[in-house]
C-alpha cells in the first residue's frame, strides 16, 4: 500500500498528464462518431456569443453580395409563383388555400455566424437554436443548393455538419434521370465531392446536375447540389464521380433550415415496419 | 508572483482570441492556419514540470476545440508537447540537468531556439492533423500539412520571440 502511493507520488506529473490525455482521446473519438452528441462543439453560449460578435463585423462587407444573392432569390420565387399561378388558371382550377392542411416542409431562416471549410470535419455554427425550433437532423440550405445537417443544437444555437464533413453523406440523384447515390467528400478540395454508389447504367456526362434525392426525411428533393465535373470508369464501375458544387463554401451566409412536419409520421411508420 | 499570474491569465485569453478572430481564418494556399496559441508552451516559465502547467495547456487546446469543433485535438497536442517540453529543451541543450531559475529562451543560441520550437511545433501539428484524419491512407496529406503549417507557426511564434524581447530591453 506504501509502495503504491509512493508510486503515484512520484509519478503524480505523469498520471496527471496521462489522465488528461486520455479526457482529450475520449472528446476526439468522440467527435469522430457522427451519432453520438458531442460534448466539445461551438454551439454553446460563449463560442456562440463570441462567434456572433465576430460576424457582426464580417457582415458589413457581404452586404452588397447578400443583397445581391437575395434579389436573384426573389426573382426566382417570383418566377414560380407565377407558373403555380397559370397552371391553376390553366386547368381552369381555383387555387387551393393549402395553409395549416398540406404543408409539408417549413423554412426557419438562419444566419452563419461561423463557417469552416479547410479541415476534415467541417462544421458551420448558425445564430438560431431550439428556440426557433431546430432540432437534430435538419437540412440546411441556402438559394444556391445545399450547405449541411445540423448536428448540435443548443438554445440559441446550433452546429452543422457541413457537406465538407467526412462524416457527411446525403442521399442524391441526377435530375435527367432517377439514379441515386450519396453524396460524400474525400477531404481534399472544397469546392469539389464525390458522388458514391451510382451505377455504372445511369451514363453520366460531365455537366449533368445533381440533386437531392429525397429518399431520406432530411431534405426534400430536388434541391440543387452541383454540377458533374469529371468521372473514371474502371470494371465496368465508377471508380469515382467528382461534383462542382453551386455553392462556393468558402462564401456562405444565410441559409434555411428545413423541417419536415411528415418526419415523424414516417419515422414512426417505418419503426412499425422493421418491427414486424 | 500575483502579478506573474495575472499576465498568465491575459496571455491565455488574448490567444484564445487571437487563435479564433484572426488566425482560423487565414486560409494561406485554400487551407493552411498557423497555430500560433502554442506559442503558450514557450511563453510559460520553464520550472519543474508542475501539474497547474499541463492543466492550462490543456485548457488552451481544449478552449481552441470548442470553437473550431474538433473533438479533443488541441487539447491532446497541446498537452503532448508542455509535457515533453522540459526533455526537448534538456536533449537539445545536452544537458541532463537544467538551471531553472535563470532559463529564459533569450539566453539561447538562436539556432538551439529554432530547434526546440521546430521539434515541439511539428510534434504539436503531426497530433493535430493525425487525430483529425485519423486514418493510415491519409499519411501523405496529414504529413504535407504538418510540414506546411508548422513553418507558418515557426516564423509567427519566432516574430513574437523577436518582438518581445526588443520591448524588454528598451
Amino acid at each position: 500500500m506504501q509502495q503504491l502511493i509512493s508510486f503515484i507520488f512520484k509519478n503524480k506529473h505523469f498520471l496527471f498528464f496521462l489522465l488528461l490525455e486520455l479526457f482529450a482521446v475520449y472528446f476526439t473519438i468522440q467527435s469522430h462518431s457522427y451519432h453520438r452528441s458531442k460534448f466539445v462543439n461551438s454551439a454553446n453560449f460563449i463560442t456562440g456569443g463570441i462567434y456572433k460578435r465576430i460576424n457582426n463585423f464580417k457582415e458589413y462587407i457581404r452586404l452588397k453580395e447578400e443583397n445581391n444573392r437575395l434579389a436573384e432569390e426573389n426573382v426566382y420565387l417570383k418566377n414560380l409563383l407565377d407558373k403555380e399561378k397559370m397552371k391553376g388558371t390553366l386547368n381552369g382550377l381555383a387555387l387551393i388555400d393549402t395553409t395549416g392542411s398540406n404543408q409539408k416542409y417549413f423554412y426557419i431562416s438562419s444566419k452563419i455566424i461561423n463557417n469552416e471549410y479547410n479541415r476534415s470535419n467541417n462544421y458551420i455554427t448558425i445564430n438560431s437554436g431550439s428556440n426557433k425550433g431546430i432540432t437534430l437532423d435538419l437540412g440546411v440550405i441556402n438559394s444556391k443548393g445545399i450547405i449541411g445537417i445540423t448536428k448540435s443544437v443548443s438554445n440559441n444555437y446550433a452546429t452543422v455538419l457541413s457537406v465538407l464533413n467526412i462524416n457527411s453523406k446525403i442521399n442524391i440523384k441526377l435530375l435527367r434521370s432517377n439514379y441515386f447515390g450519396s453524396l460524400s467528400w474525400n477531404a481534399k478540395d472544397y469546392q469539389m465531392v464525390q458522388f458514391l454508389d451510382l451505377p455504372v447504367q445511369a451514363n453520366i456526362k460531365i455537366g449533368d446536375t445533381v440533386i437531392t434525392g429525397g429518399r431520406s426525411t432530411i431534405f426534400p428533393e430536388g434541391i440543387p447540389v452541383g454540377t458533374i465535373k469529371n468521372f473514371n470508369i474502371i470494371n465496368n464501375n465508377y471508380e469515382y464521380v467528382n461534383i462542382d458544387l453551386f455553392n462556393d463554401m468558402s462564401d456562405i451566409g444565410y441559409v434555411e433550415v428545413i423541417k419536415n412536419f411528415d418526419r415523424e409520421e414516417i419515422k414512426e411508420l417505418e419503426e412499425k415496419t422493421t418491427n414486424e | 508572483m500575483n502579478r506573474e499570474n495575472l499576465n498568465i491569465a491575459f496571455v491565455f485569453i488574448g490567444l484564445i482570441l487571437l487563435q479564433i478572430m484572426i488566425l482560423n481564418n487565414i486560409n494561406f494556399l485554400g487551407y493552411i492556419n498557423p497555430f500560433f496559441y502554442i506559442v503558450f508552451i514557450f511563453y510559460y516559465s520553464v520550472k519543474k514540470l508542475d501539474s497547474a502547467f499541463l492543466l492550462l495547456s490543456f485548457l488552451l487546446g481544449l478552449a481552441i476545440d470548442f470553437f473550431s469543433n474538433s473533438g479533443g485535438i488541441n487539447a491532446a497536442a497541446t498537452l503532448f508537447i508542455a509535457y515533453i517540453r522540459i526533455p526537448v529543451i534538456k536533449s537539445v541543450l545536452g544537458k541532463t540537468e537544467l538551471e531553472f531559475n535563470n532559463f529564459s529562451f533569450r539566453k539561447l543560441k538562436f539556432n538551439k531556439t529554432i530547434s526546440i520550437i521546430a521539434i515541439l511545433t511539428f510534434v504539436h501539428h503531426f497530433i493535430v492533423f493525425g487525430l483529425e484524419y485519423l486514418k493510415f491512407d491519409s499519411i501523405q496529406l496529414i504529413v504535407t500539412k504538418t510540414f506546411l503549417t508548422s513553418i507558418f507557426t515557426i516564423i509567427l511564434i519566432l516574430i513574437s520571440f523577436i518582438l518581445f524581447s526588443k520591448k524588454n530591453a528598451s
